[in-house]
């Protein structure tokens, strides 16, 4: 019935659109920031997926991890036997610092058994340059590409480390790559910092002869069966380990570096979500009211279709192809941004996270999606309007419209008037008259104001974060970590080495944390009464002093175990005599990173049966001879790691900060364009529903700044309204970020700058602006002749 | 002969809110193949209500309007259509042109949906603007909009052709080459034609001339013979 070759009816139409060509193009332009998000988002996800399943799977990932003191190795032949158990794989792992040229500090190693022949039964490392270990080969290693490239480390070349107190100089044999690293954060950090933490592999024979581990091991992995209990094998490990000072064993979901891939993956399905729903909302929104308009003037043309034999498919089909080339010109933009994206997103995850290859890889059914959602939103914004006008009777449609019936505005009828000039009685009758687009050019511009705030935001929480963190928590310079837990002496050399000022005892200690069926496994660190350097603070960011007993939680705990203040909970400590206990929970403190517990130092070395012990020193340091304290250190054999606070702040700035700005920059432009979009054409459509009244106006004698006033009062209404409206939902934004990015190991606080605002708020005015002056523009040509010709 | 149109008992309400308007009060007539009918009558007395029905544009309150044997309120929508579509041809007051369409595209609109038309170019060339067809109604005069508008209802070859006022918003020299148009085409293929006015003075054209007043045909004259469009004078 309906021809699909309506060849001159779609000539009417291509003109059509070229005559609304910047209104089109805007709309366009905000379907292709949703797709192209899309499109990036899920053309990343299903790289980063397929890659790291295929990594994971050829490499053989373990999928139970477990960390203890000491066992030998009939232990881990007894775990073979427990069901569910495919794979045991017993090695040495330790810890090691590197004086590393072109570093003040010591860097910190892990240095990781493999088979003194064969490869390794589980987690393979891929080899990226140079060659494996020989058999038996004993002064040699294998280096993580990531620390290499940071120090520039080829085959061959010798690093200085020292290991359990020995100094040593291995050759590097190799550069490689595993799936247990491919996010690599050094224990304790907050952003993989590769100059300072790398990862090394050893022969088992070389390394169990440095660290005593003769026919022992210190770290379980393990391969299931497809049909294991995994909770049961958990269990069944820590059982066995328990008196080996096993830490709790874990399964692959919470290992680190696939935790944070995982976290990663889920942000990108976030991202693939809700910024799409987002921008085809708003252009949804603007298809309707463009639409609307274009039936409206058209009216009469669509009664003359039809009464020259059209029907009304055919009248639906005409502007339904209106909406569809918009929405696939919105596509094809959006299809090109999108894929240009997803290449530069996963070259930066690429960098980010280590994968023997990890390429944006075209995925077809994303792009048809992408263009389907165009056409589907398009449709959506547009149908019932498309549908009442193909039914619109054509004796009727020939008929001008009834004049608009105006009343008196609110203002008016509560006496305001004599407050407003005639122009803006004009301007408050025209808004009153529409409230429902009215509401949504309102809605329109605070989306976009919103959106900015909203994804701004996150730069200025992490400032504060680091605040936080850095200035009023652990104020330390540096933080000296101990490869085995010392009497208060240690202190006192701390204290004596050059650049010092202030020493103060560090205890931390794992533990798991029981509250009725809730359980958590984390460190409770000492708190020195009145200390300076290792603080913990309440929401008002004021420090607290831990009371003599008790535990104090850090909210994200609190809320893991469902605890408050008075509440028990079950402490038993992982490590020397593993004491258990029951302690009140005295005190929630404030806190962004980790869910940690702390107790008053003292209080803590009672529970542990223990003298002053100390397993860390926090100092701070005198900047002038910081050099030669940190000299002191990389020759120390009792040193496990150096966490020097400027590095990590600046790492933090440099990696996380940077990607910050960029995903900032395309906020900005994103908001931008929404704010274009919507008061382009909101005022856009005013004025040509206004254009005749304006023309008349002019013809009684208003001048152009007069009837601009009119147009663009209106338009300044709007925005004024939605200025408040923005900021209010940008913070709501801000908030359900929050919630949204919270996670065990950080989470981000609610905090928006006034500067933010502020910059949000000179996107959207300046949208105005722009749109504002093309109006003006088109109000000083006004012909007022044709416009008050031609009827519509 | 069976006529072209057996109209009868033809009524038309329009609620309004609390009131109704009755526009046609019961109107019958019948009208013979070719013949030039000519409707007067003052405004608002149910004309253009009158043809709307006629041309199916609009459906009837009550009564039949039927069409070669066929009752045009028993047609489905889409059957209204093809009615519109394969037989009939309007003129309107106000030319309702696409603007956005060049003369030969208006015509084109027609040409392409009808089964055995006249090419746009022969259209146009009948009433006399074979020169002008790539031009934009903005920039065609008033006479010659409407003998677009004349070419794009005739292209069909229509079995009626339907005009409300065409010559309302013409001058008098510009409305004589309207008629002489539409009057050529009725003598040229037998179309039957109804023409709405407010100028008794076009009635001497037709064969037949109906007085509407108040929703009804008040009066009805034949005329001997039919004036050409050039000796009408108003
Ligand atoms: N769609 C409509 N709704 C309400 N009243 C209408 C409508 N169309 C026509 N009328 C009324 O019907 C009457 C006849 O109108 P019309 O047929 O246009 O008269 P004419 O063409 O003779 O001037 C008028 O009173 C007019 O107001
Ligand atoms: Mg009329």
């Amino acid at each position: 019935m309906v021809s699909w070759r309506l060849r001159t009816l779609d000539r009417k139409l291509m003109r059509d659109l070229w005559r609304l060509k910047f209104q089109a193009l805007a709309i366009a332009l905000v379907m292709a920031c949703g797709i192209s998000t899309y499109i990036m988002s899920m053309g990343t996800l299903h790289s980063l997926t397929e890659t790291r399943d295929i990594y994971y799977d050829r490499y053989r990932f373990a999928d139970v991890f477990a960390a203890l003191k000491r066992a030998p190795l009939s232990v881990a032949e007894r775990i073979a036997d427990v069901p569910g158990v495919m794979t045991v794989y017993p090695r040495v792992v330790f810890g090691a610092t590197l004086d590393m040229p072109g570093l003040d500090e010591p860097a910190t190693a892990r240095i990781i058994s493999v088979p003194d022949m064969g490869e390794p039964p589980l987690n393979v490392v891929h080899l990226r340059r140079g060659r494996m270990l020989e058999p038996r080969e004993t002064d040699a290693v294998l280096v993580g590409e990531a620390f290499a490239e940071k120090h520039n480390l080829n085959p061959g070349d010798r690093v200085t480390m020292v290991i359990n107190g020995h100094k040593r100089t291995p050759m590097i044999a190799g550069i490689v790559l595993t799936p247990e690293y491919v996010f690599s954060i050094a224990p304790g950090g907050l952003m993989p910092d590769d100059k300072r933490f790398g990862v090394f592999w050893m022969s088992r024979q070389a390394l169990e002869a440095a660290v005593n581990m003769d026919g022992a091991f210190n770290d379980l992995s393990l391969k299931l069966t497809h049909t294991a209990q995994v909770k049961n094998v958990l269990d069944a490990v820590d059982l066995e380990l328990a008196p080996y000072g096993g830490l709790v064993a874990y399964e692959r979901a919470d290992q680190l570096s696939n935790w944070f891939l995982s976290g990663e993956l889920d942000q990108l399905k976030v991202m693939a979500t809700v910024s799409p729903a987002i921008f085809l909302s708003v252009a949804a929104f603007l298809l309707h009211i463009v639409l609307v308009r274009l039936i409206a003037t058209e009216r009469e043309q669509i009664g003359t279709l039809k009464a020259l034999g059209y029907g009304n498919r055919a009248i639906a089909l005409h502007y339904l192809k209106f909406i569809a080339v918009i929405a696939l010109l919105g596509a094809l933009m959006g299809a090109v941004a999108g894929y240009i994206l997803g290449k530069n997103l996963t070259g930066l995850y690429a960098s980010f996270y280590r994968f023997p290859m990890l390429t944006y890889e075209i995925v077809p059914r994303v792009f048809i999606e992408g263009a389907l959602f165009c056409i589907i939103a398009g449709f959506s914004g547009t149908l019932v309007p498309v549908v009442r006008a193909s039914r619109l009777p054509p004796a009727v449609a020939m008929r001008p419209a009834a004049p608009p019936s105006f009343r008196q505005t609110l203002v008016e009828r509560l006496g305001l008037e004599r407050w407003f000039s005639q122009p803006a009685r004009i301007i408050l009758r025209h808004l009153e008259r529409r409230p429902v687009r009215f509401a949504f050019s309102v809605a329109g511009v605070g989306m976009a104001l919103a959106i900015y705030v909203g994804s701004s935001f996150v730069v200025d929480a992490l400032d504060y974060l680091l605040e936080v963190q850095y200035d009023i928590t652990d104020r330390q310079d540096a933080l000296v970590t101990f490869v085995e837990t010392r009497g208060s002496r240690a202190l006192e050399e701390v204290r004596g080495l050059p650049g010092v000022m202030r020493a103060e005892p560090g205890r931390m200690v794992a533990a798991r944390l029981k509250a009725g069926p809730r359980e958590e496994r984390t460190s409770i660190t000492g708190i020195l009464p009145g200390g300076e350097l290792q603080r913990v603070i309440d929401d008002k960011l004021r420090a607290v002093t831990p009371p003599e007993s008790g535990l104090v939680l850090g909210r994200k705990l609190a809320e893991l175990l469902e605890v408050r203040a008075g509440d028990p909970v079950e402490v038993e400590v992982l490590e020397d005599r593993r004491p258990k206990a029951t302690l009140l929970v005295t005190a929630i403190v404030e806190g962004f990173i980790g869910a940690r517990a702390f107790m008053d130092i003292n209080a803590l070395h009672r529970l542990m049966y223990e003298g002053p012990n100390v397993s860390a020193v926090a100092v701070s340091l005198d900047a002038r001879e910081a050099a030669g304290f940190f000299a002191q250190l990389k020759e120390s054999p009792l040193v496990a790691s150096v966490l020097r606070t400027e590095a990590a702040r600046k790492n933090f700035d440099e990696t996380m900060g940077e990607n910050m700005r960029t995903m900032t920059l395309f906020h900005i432009f994103f908001a931008g364009l929404i704010a274009f979009g919507v008061v382009y054409n909101t005022v856009r459509v005013a004025f040509s529903e206004r254009s005749r009244e304006l023309a008349s106006l002019r013809v009684i004698g208003l001048t152009r700044g007069e009837v601009g006033y009119i147009l663009l009062g209106e338009i300044g209404v709007v925005v004024l309204l939605a200025l408040p409206i923005g900021c209010a939902g940008g913070y709501g934004v801000a908030a359900a970020l929050s919630a949204a990015l919270d996670t065990e190991l950080y989470r981000i606080p609610t905090i928006v700058a006034p500067m933010t605002y502020a910059h949000a708020i000179l996107v959207v005015v300046t949208a105005t602006l722009i749109s504002s002056w093309t109006v003006w523009r088109n109000i000083r040509h006004l012909d007022l002749v044709s416009v008050l010709k031609t009827r519509d | 002969m069976t006529p072209v149109f057996d109209i009868r008992g033809l009524t038309k309400t329009y609620a309004m809110g609390e009131t109704v308007v009755r526009a046609l009060r019961g109107v019958d007539l019948r009208v013979e193949a070719g013949e030039l009918i000519v409707l007067l009558g003052p405004s608002g007395s149910g004309k253009s209500t009158f043809l709307n029905i006629v041309g199916g544009l609009d459906v009837p309150s009550e009564g039949q309007v039927i069409f070669e044997g066929r009752d045009l309120s028993s047609l489905s929508e889409d059957e209204l259509t093809f009615y519109r579509r394969n037989h009939v041809g309007f003129v309107f007051q106000a030319y309702n042109l696409v603007p956005s369409l060049t003369a030969k595209e208006n015509v084109d609109l027609v040409t392409e949906i009808t089964p055995n038309p006249l090419s746009s170019v022969e259209a146009l060339s009948l009433v006399g603007l074979g020169e002008r067809i790539n031009h934009f109604p903005a920039q065609l005069s008033g006479g010659e909009q409407q003998r677009v508008a004349i070419a794009r209802a005739i292209a069909k070859r229509p079995a009626v052709l339907l005009c409300d006022e065409p010559t309302g918003a013409l001058d008098h020299t510009t409305g004589i080459v309207v008629l002489e148009a539409i009057a050529d085409v009725n003598m040229r293929f037998q179309t039957t034609t109804m023409i709405i006015t407010h100028n008794a003075a076009i009635a001497a054209m037709a064969d037949r001339v109906l007085h509407f007043a108040d929703g009804r045909i008040a009066r009805e004259e034949k005329n001997a013979s039919r004036a050409l469009a050039s000796e009408v004078t108003w």
